[in-house]
């Protein structure tokens, strides 16, 4: 087990740096100089030089890494070139937006998917299954953006209930603030529903007919219990594994739907830092949204492992 | 080959994918010849009508007829998404059969490649390469691109890895037939059929990320119509005119619909395990 968990971690401090490297990397190698972007066309090649040097741009690519990586390993990810603070800060305020938003889409979404693909499980081949079926097909098709626009003429258009987009910030109290992200978790979080109940159905199908269920049953257990209490948990392991394999989907929806209701989350940032052309923000957005996916897949990796003992045994 | 056939008329999910995806195609080839309004022809007199109003499914802000600008929409969408799955499949599926016929190191580099390449989703490569090159529709190609070839490449994989293990293989090895040649004429032809299947079903993501992308307006540049950038400037327009809003997310999400039924529909007549 410890083998194992030395060369899992091993494996992902290696693709962390490989990943690290390719964006620095592209991002230096596509045209266009920080400096003169940040001075305009109007500079004069003597401040543009001083800019250069004052930024480390003057170093060569290895040396420039190798300073980016020490700071982001530091906790310190460089200035940001149009709002001129430190990235980390930047990024730590906009996370008070995007983690709240994952975390209620998922739970938002695993609390639906569960119990409709646990249900369709136990009824399959019946309307009940038809209409799961239905729900998760048309879910996955759905833009999880459009889903927003259109809670956005349901519920705030329409019927006044829910704001159409910003934040208030959690100054202004628990509530405001989830009011707020209400309707973009609703979105977020729709089609990865359609997706877990498709999974957890299958799941589900997959383990009703193992004999430990049936001895459930044959001791007397209600079919429910049977269910829910030897079934489901053993259902669970492929949930969880979709659940973080979905994780880039998440960040993929989070960035538009930020877009949608103008929520100040990392997405937005992302965006912003686009239309500034703030390459500093950009690059560590983009490094923060990669790491946290890679970081995602190694624990499930690991959960995989807590749960099943014979894939301990087989990961030799 | 007749078996499949007539096994494709059994399953509703197929045909109704199969409708779906020709009615699509279909509207997306018209558009090349006819719509009802040039789509970039602007009528400001006339602009935010409703439905039926004026036109079969009103105007925008620009009085533009909406039905055109769908259609010509759906030809923008597909021709980008085709594009980018194509360049996905070719490269993703190269990758995996080599692979798979070379094994060894080279395998240990594609699958760590893979996951590289996955962990940076491609709304956010396409805003890297936006960064420099500016929006558009080869941006976007690159971009999703990208993403779907470890798709490809871990599928066509895992897939060749098994036919190499097969019976007529290692009588086509004993005779003395090149890996190339046992890849050409055994591998590819015994995993197309999963290929395929996959490429469906990545079509209809593709849709799903072109939108997203059009929406960002990382896209394709105006005034060329995208279902994505119909929906990014209906934002404005909510209260007053929700159709706007509505109209090309429905072809969006009939499009993906569409491919995905079509793609599982496809699993299940194409799946061997299934064919007794």
């Amino acid at each position: 087990m410890i083998s194992i968990l030395i060369r899992r971690t091993i494996s992902l401090i290696v693709t962390l740096l490989v990943v690290s490297l390719l964006i620095f990397t592209v991002m230096d190698l596509l045209p266009g100089d920080p400096a003169a972007i940040m001075l305009g066309t109007s500079a004069s090649p003597d401040t543009l030089a001083a800019l250069q040097h004052q930024l480390g741009l003057d170093q060569p690519l290895p040396i420039r890494y190798l300073a980016w990586l020490g700071g982001v390993l530091q906790g310190d990810l460089g200035q940001s070139y149009t709002y001129g603070v430190p990235v980390s800060g930047l990024i730590l305020e906009r996370l008070a937006v995007t983690l709240p938003l994952a975390v209620l889409a998922m739970v938002l979404s695993v609390a639906v998917a569960v119990p409709l693909g646990v249900q369709a499980a136990r009824r399959h081949n019946g309307p009940f299954d038809a209409v799961a079926g239905v729900f998760s097909y048309v879910s996955i098709a759905v833009p999880a953006f459009w889903v927003g626009l259109l809670l956005i003429i349901a519920f705030s258009t329409m019927l006044g209930w829910l704001p159409a987009g910003g934040f208030p910030g959690w100054d202004a109290g628990l509530w405001p603030g989830l009011k707020a992200l209400l309707l973009p978790a609703v979105a977020l979080a729709l089609p990865q529903a359609g997706v877990l109940t498709r999974v957890a159905r299958a799941a589900v199908l997959d383990v009703m007919n193992e004999d430990f269920v049936r001895t459930a049953r044959a001791k007397g257990l209600s079919e429910g219990t049977a269910i829910w209490r030897h079934a489901v948990p053993n259902a669970l392991i492929p949930v969880v594994t979709m659940l973080g394999l979905q994780f880039t989907f998440l960040i993929a929806g989070a960035v538009l739907v930020e877009n949608v209701f103008n929520l100040p989350g990392l997405g937005r940032l992302a965006f912003q830092a686009l239309s500034q052309r703030d390459i500093a923000v950009m690059q560590d957005v983009v490094l923060f949204f990669s790491a946290l996916v890679i970081v995602m897949n190694f624990l499930v990796d690991l959960a995989y492992l807590a749960i099943d003992p014979r894939l301990r045994a087989g990961a030799q | 080959m007749r078996a499949s056939i007539k096994r494709a008329g059994r399953r509703p999910l197929f045909l109704i994918g199969l409708v779906i995806t020709l009615l699509l195609l279909g509207v997306a080839l018209l558009s090349l010849v006819w719509t009802p309004f040039p789509p970039a022809k602007m009528n400001i007199i006339h602009k935010l009508k409703p439905p039926l109003s004026f036109g079969l499914l009103g105007t925008d802000h620009f009085g533009r007829d909406v039905a055109s600008l769908l259609m010509a929409g759906a030809w923008n969408s597909l021709s980008t998404s085709f594009l980018a799955v194509a360049l996905g499949a070719s490269v993703g599926t190269l990758a995996g059969v080599v692979t798979a016929m070379r094994r060894g190191w080279l395998e240990v580099i594609v699958m760590r490649g893979c996951d590289i390449i996955f962990a940076v989703p491609p709304i956010l490569s396409a805003m890297m390469l936006a960064a420099f090159i500016g929006g558009g529709r080869f941006t976007a190609i690159i971009a999703i691109g990208v993403f779907m070839v470890p798709v490809f490449a871990r599928l066509t994989l895992s897939a060749a890895l098994q036919v190499w293990t097969r019976d007529y293989v290692t009588a086509a090895i004993g005779v003395g037939q090149s890996k190339l040649r046992i890849t050409w004429n055994h591998v590819l032809p015994n995993i197309s059929s999963q290929i395929i299947v996959q490429v469906t079903i990545q079509l209809g993501l593709a849709i799903l990320t072109e939108a997203g992308l059009s929406f960002l307006g990382l896209g394709l540049a105006p005034p060329a119509p995208s279902w994505g950038r119909m929906l990014a400037e209906a934002q404005t327009y909510l209260g007053q005119a929700p159709w706007l809003a509505l109209l090309p997310g429905l072809a969006i999400a009939l499009a993906v619909l569409g491919l995905n039924m079509l793609g599982d529909g496809l699993r299940d007549i194409l799946d061997p395990r299934d064919q007794n």
